[in-house]
């Protein structure tokens, strides 16, 4: 072997050990602790056949997913303007749309109560019109809200750098075949864009399904999973559930990256 | 298919100009007959492509300008309601369909059904000889695999007017060329009117009915390549378009006189005029036949022909092509005969 070969090795021995350290060693302790409970290894089938663990996973994915395709669906418009539209103050409104990336979830929580709880703008507001007061800032609605707020500029900076490489040729070429405004929409530019889409909603997801700070700020009786960890694990003292619960959330997560991975093509990476 | 399938053009007080004030093409008057090939030639910038997307509906003229196929008004119509092809520089074919539904894909809009559209684009694909590439996905084609794919799937809608802007700019030289009379009797046989931007001086002498040379924005000639070539209007078009020759002189009484002899012209008096001719369009003749002498300063054999470089006596030097059997020496005196209908005076 190749003295520096050997150099090579050497300094990726640090690689190893905080790989060991921060990843490895926790995860093998998290699958044992799911397992140190009094059901066993089975605690993984009991958290399936707990009712309101059970209906707690289908929230959150029900929630995330809806997250996903809500922030594509504004991401999208959004970015197809942008990339396209030259205008006055238009860098300064793209900061502006980049700003959320700054805030932790616990400050995107508290926006949404400014906004939609109790003292909120909207409940004011609905309240002079005589219309009842809205609010929906503690519920999964709020949640809905924050994260989408919370996800909407990863999304949009993705789906922007996207846009703008796309061959303004394509578009014109469909046009000039006949293609109307709809039909250039889906036959050209969304398939154009799906790799970004994949990537940017694979992000969406998991940081809907993990986040932790704006469902804390909001309530503490909201259905979802890092909630419930939460309560199992600090409130009930239960470590197995927590565990499992646990290792659910990462698996559940980890496949759909690697499914929009694998369709996508690469280029996608959890964030928040 | 001989009578034309194409529609006439016709452009009038067409201008361009751009929200942030740049002038892109000043309102141009032209007319392109039907089952013509017309070339936009000009160097980047010159306002050929603006010129190409006004006719494509692309853009839009600005206020005052008309564009009319066949005498219909098409200034308000989008590029989608306006029945042309378009072929583009960078092929622009969808990467996410394959070949034959790239070529399909201009009917499918237009609502028609699977087996037939698909039959209708496998007969384009055999017109232009890639048939075999039916099924293939663009990214497993050539640069000119796909500009023919490109070629086939603007002619498979049967568009009243081709559009062609630079599309072989991006291919290497061999295939630029092969691509290039492929094209040219492509076009010759569909009788359509085309209209073709291009940079490349010998692409527009080859393919175009007319050529019409562009300059800042505005059109500096129109004409047949060859009088384009052999009668440029001006000095912009002339060293545009293939080596020019040019003489300092005057014109008086009939004569054009410069510093290596005289030339009879049919010009009024002028104190300050330039002749402007090709290298190969001088006979090099023995000094006493001719009343233009030079200096042979050089000589190049290129096998069939040779390329002499002539001094005249104020120090211009002009090039002119010789047959190669002509005993050519450096230093000695040679005479140049020149006919009318060979050069300009400008």
């Amino acid at each position: 072997m190749h003295s520096a070969d050997r150099l090579a090795r050497l300094f990726l021995l640090p690689l190893f050990l905080f790989v060991a350290a921060f990843f490895l060693l926790p995860m093998v302790r998290l699958v044992g602790v799911a397992g140190s409970g009094p059901n066993g290894m089975a605690e993984y089938v009991a958290i399936l056949t707990n009712p309101r663990h059970f209906a707690t996973l289908v929230a959150t994915l029900a929630l995330s997913a809806a997250v996903t395709a809500a922030t594509l669906a504004i991401g999208t418009v959004v970015a197809l303007f942008l990339a396209r539209n030259r205008f006055w103050g238009r860098p300064l409104l793209v900061s502006c749309l980049t700003l959320p990336l700054a805030f932790p979830g616990v400050v995107v929580g508290f926006m949404v109560i400014l906004l939609a709880g109790r003292q909120g703008l909207l409940s004011s507001l609905s309240m002079g019109l005589g219309m009842g007061r809205w609010v929906f800032a503690y519920s999964m609605a709020g949640l809905f809200a924050g994260y989408v707020y919370f996800s909407l500029p990863r999304v949009l900076v993705t789906l922007m750098a996207a846009v703008e490489k796309l061959d303004p040729a394509l578009e014109e070429a469909a046009r000039s075949l006949g293609a109307g405004r709809f039909e250039v929409l889906r036959d050209v530019t969304l398939p154009g864009i799906a790799p970004a889409l994949m990537a940017s909603g694979a992000i969406a997801f998991a940081t809907a399904m993990g986040a932790f700070g704006t469902a804390f700020t909001l309530a503490t009786r909201i259905d979802v999973l890092a909630m419930t960890i939460y309560t199992e694990f600090t409130l009930n003292a239960n470590f197995a559930t927590a565990a499992a619960l646990s290792i659910a959330l990462g698996l559940i997560t980890w496949a759909v990256l690697a499914l929009s991975r694998n369709l996508a093509g690469g280029g996608v990476a959890a964030a928040g | 298919m001989t009578a034309p399938t194409g529609a006439a053009i016709s452009i009038a007080g067409c201008g361009k100009t751009y929200p942030d004030g740049t002038r892109a093409l000043s309102p141009v008057d032209l007319e392109v007959k039907a089952g013509e090939t017309l070339v936009l030639l000009g160097p980047s910038g010159c306002g050929k492509t603006t010129l190409l997307r006004l006719i494509a509906g692309l853009e839009t003229p600005d206020a005052g300008g008309r564009i009319a196929f066949d005498g219909a008004d098409v200034t308000a119509l989008p590029i989608e309601k306006r029945n042309v092809g378009m072929v583009f520089q960078s092929y622009a074919l969808f990467p996410n369909m394959s070949v034959i539904d790239n070529v399909a894909y201009g009917l499918r809009v237009r609502g028609v059904a699977t087996a037939a559209r698909r039959a209708q684009a496998a007969s384009v694909l055999t017109m232009m000889r890639i048939e075999a590439l039916a099924e293939r996905r663009i990214d497993q084609l050539s640069g000119g695999q796909r500009q023919r794919v490109a070629l086939a799937r603007a002619l498979a809608v049967r568009p009243r007017v081709l559009l062609l802007d630079e599309p072989l700019t991006a291919l290497d030289a061999a295939l630029r060329e092969h691509l290039r009379s492929e094209i040219d009797a492509l076009l010759r046989r569909l009788a359509i009117t085309a209209v073709y931007v291009t940079h490349d001086q010998a692409e527009a002498l080859a393919l175009g009915d007319r050529i019409v040379v562009m300059k800042n924005g505005a059109i500096a000639q129109v004409g047949t390549p060859r009088e384009v070539y052999f009668r440029p209007a001006d000095d912009y078009v002339a060293g545009f378009v293939g080596i020019t020759n040019r003489l300092e002189g005057i014109v008086r009484n009939g004569r054009f006189e410069t510093a290596a002899g005289i030339l009879p012209v049919a010009a009024p008096d002028r104190a300050k005029a330039h002749l402007l001719f090709r290298p190969e369009a001088v006979r090099l003749v023995s000094p006493a036949e001719a009343t233009l002498v030079f200096q042979v300063a050089q000589v190049e054999f290129q096998g069939p022909r040779q390329r002499v470089t002539l001094n005249a006596g104020d120090g211009a030097r002009i090039i002119a092509e010789a047959p190669a059997d002509l005993d050519l020496a450096a230093g000695a005196a040679i005479g140049l005969a020149l006919d009318a209908n060979r050069y300009t005076l400008a």
